[in-house]
């Protein structure tokens, strides 16, 4: 997005009185608002460096007085989910085992999808797209059951296909909007010169279309991981004990252990359970935020 | 393609709808019983409950977030310095799942550990921040969770909006010397409608939906003091074995989406592009 510049404040002339309250105001504010957003970061941060002596004296703010890494070693390697004790990385590793291919054919079907319907006349084509776009936001909780029933009689329920069908299942109708959106916007001539050249569905799709979707392939690559990763629900219900995504595994953490609650190794997991949606954060920048505002209702 | 998977949904979706009109507990049977699962729906305490605590959660937190967001864009948008800095800050919690969300205010909140302890310790030994074990507190404690989840979600949408508006409206507003404040309420807002729209809708839907950040935080306790709908229906379903009024639940839930979404995606689409679709 380019900034667009805004003519009425001038920052090289001498401001007046009321105008550096002003902007005192605007930095308290900003400033005070910050410090409560980043507090859990904070808090968590801190407390995952403590020892249990020193968490139970009860200050969460302060700084760790021994610093150590036990609790993050702990968390990643011992913790107990339930009943077996082997860490988060179990559920690292199954998150990362149902984020990729969940990820990669929902783009690539929400690919295909959109080309389809913005450049090929489906017929209906209207009526699909209405349903998709309630489709998207329809709550989980209608479809569970008889996905439930489905995947049963399939014999796939609790397992690993279960919950990346499931996963590319939901997120069909978002991910064809975004790329049906994209593609209305690209130029009808390059299509129709293919169609006069001869090429069909598919090779119009390798040869040109695919090529000029890198920019929203990464908006859609975006929205799927950080998607993906964060979901819960679908996770505890169809991923199966096997599986169960880090997410689910980070709440049977904190959740279920008996006995005095290991607050730093908590903290750990929690921070390490959210790496790597913070990482894809804070490394595509503004491109996430396109990504959710794309998600939602506009294209 | 699509069309395969539409039918899919539209599917499992009258499949639902289907069984909230039988008698289905842990099997689901093919008889039809009317509307006796609604009605035994809210009859249902519980039921009824969760749906209050949805009122009160989305209401305090739709009202908080726009609020909040809002002012958060309007102050960045003020030249600041750092101010990517501050927008990385405020809209972190989003990209973070629910569950985190959720944990990370339980534990800030725990009354031994938390802020209470701390104040405590300062020498205030009255101090109480009890809310998330105090059945009168614990959906205040919910939603100021999802309020820092959500409200830099409203910032982003509101900044984009904010960066898109013409300069030469500034201006024409200085010249006229109309205060700031009177020009971003009713000059500036209204221009954002669609953003503002969009936020909204999106918070919404996120709230009905909600179900991950309450089982992280107080799997709907103390007590019954904070069950939400999503929570009933999948309690009812795996737990309780009742599957008839699981569906019936899931069925009002999937009604009152599609009255806040009908209007708003008819708007949004099919009025303004009506001639060239």
């Amino acid at each position: 997005m380019t900034r667009v510049t805004k003519p009425t404040i001038i920052v090289k002339r001498p401001l007046s009185a009321q105008q550096i309250w002003g902007r005192i105001g605007i930095y308290a504010f900003l400033g005070g608002l910050a410090l409560f957003f980043f507090l859990p970061a904070y808090v968590m941060l801190v407390t995952s460096f403590k020892g249990m002596d020193e968490i139970r004296l009860g200050h969460i703010f302060t700084l760790p007085q021994q610093f150590s890494f036990d609790a993050w070693v702990k968390a990643w390697t011992s913790a107990c989910t339930g009943l077996d004790c082997t860490g988060l990385r179990v559920g690292f590793w199954n998150s990362v085992k149902i984020v990729v291919p969940s990820m990669t054919l929902s783009i690539l079907l929400g690919a295909i999808n959109g080309y389809a319907l913005s450049f090929w006349k489906v017929k209906g084509a209207n009526v699909l797209f209405a349903c998709l776009l309630l489709g998207s936001f329809i709550p989980y909780q209608v479809f569970i059951y008889p996905l439930v029933r489905v995947y049963a009689q399939a014999g796939i329920y609790g397992s690993l296909p279960a919950i990346v069908l499931t996963h590319i299942i939901f997120g069909m109708p978002v991910m064809t909007l975004l790329f049906r959106n994209y593609y209305s916007g690209l130029p009808v001539e390059l299509f129709k010169a293919a169609r006069v050249d001869g090429a069909g569905f598919w090779k119009i799709f390798f040869a040109i279309i695919l090529p000029m979707s890198a920019p929203i392939t990464i908006v859609a690559v975006i929205m799927q991981v950080t998607a993906i990763w964060n979901d819960f629900l679908l996770g505890l219900v169809f991923a199966g004990r096997e599986n169960l995504p880090m997410t689910v595994q980070l709440n049977n953490i904190v959740n279920t252990t008996t006995g005095e609650r290991a607050y730093n190794v908590n903290m750990a997991a929690t921070m390490l359970t959210s790496l790597v949606p913070l990482v894809v954060y804070l490394v595509s920048g503004r491109w996430f935020v396109r990504g959710i505002a794309s998600g939602a209702v506009k294209g | 393609m699509a069309a395969v998977v539409i039918f899919a949904y539209l599917g499992t979706l009258a499949w639902s709808v289907r069984l909230s009109f039988s008698s289905s507990k842990l099997l689901p049977r093919n008889d039809f019983i009317g509307i006796a699962q609604y009605l035994t729906l809210f009859d249902t305490p519980r039921w009824l409950t969760s749906l209050g605590n949805l009122v009160i959660i989305a209401f305090f937190f739709l009202v908080i977030c726009f609020i909040l967001g809002t002012l958060l864009a309007i102050f960045i948008d003020q030249n600041v310095r750092a101010e990517s800095l501050f927008r990385t800050v405020f809209l972190y919690p989003y990209a973070m799942s629910f569950v985190v969300a959720g944990l990370i205010w339980q534990w800030i909140l725990n009354p031994e550990f938390g802020i209470q302890q701390t104040m405590r310790s300062f020498g205030f030994s009255g101090f109480v921040l009890d809310w998330v074990v105090n059945p009168k507190m614990v959906l205040y404690a919910i939603i100021m969770a999802t309020v820092w989840h959500g409200s830099g979600l409203v910032m982003a949408l509101l900044l984009a909006g904010l960066r898109g508006i013409d300069g030469e409206i500034w201006k024409a507003t200085r010249i006229d010397g109309i205060p700031t404040w009177r020009v971003y309420l009713q000059v500036i807002l209204p221009m954002l409608r669609p953003m503002i729209i969009t936020s909204l809708v999106l918070l919404s839907i996120s709230i009905i939906k909600m179900y991950d950040v309450v089982v992280a935080m107080t799997n709907g306790g103390p007590g019954t003091a904070s069950e939400v709908p999503a929570k009933f229906i999948m309690d009812n379903l795996f737990e309780r074995a009742n599957i008839g009024l699981a569906t019936a639940a899931s069925t009002v839930m999937l009604i009152t989406v599609m009255f806040i979404m009908a209007p708003v995606l008819y708007f949004q689409y099919f009025r303004k592009s009506g001639s060239s679709s």
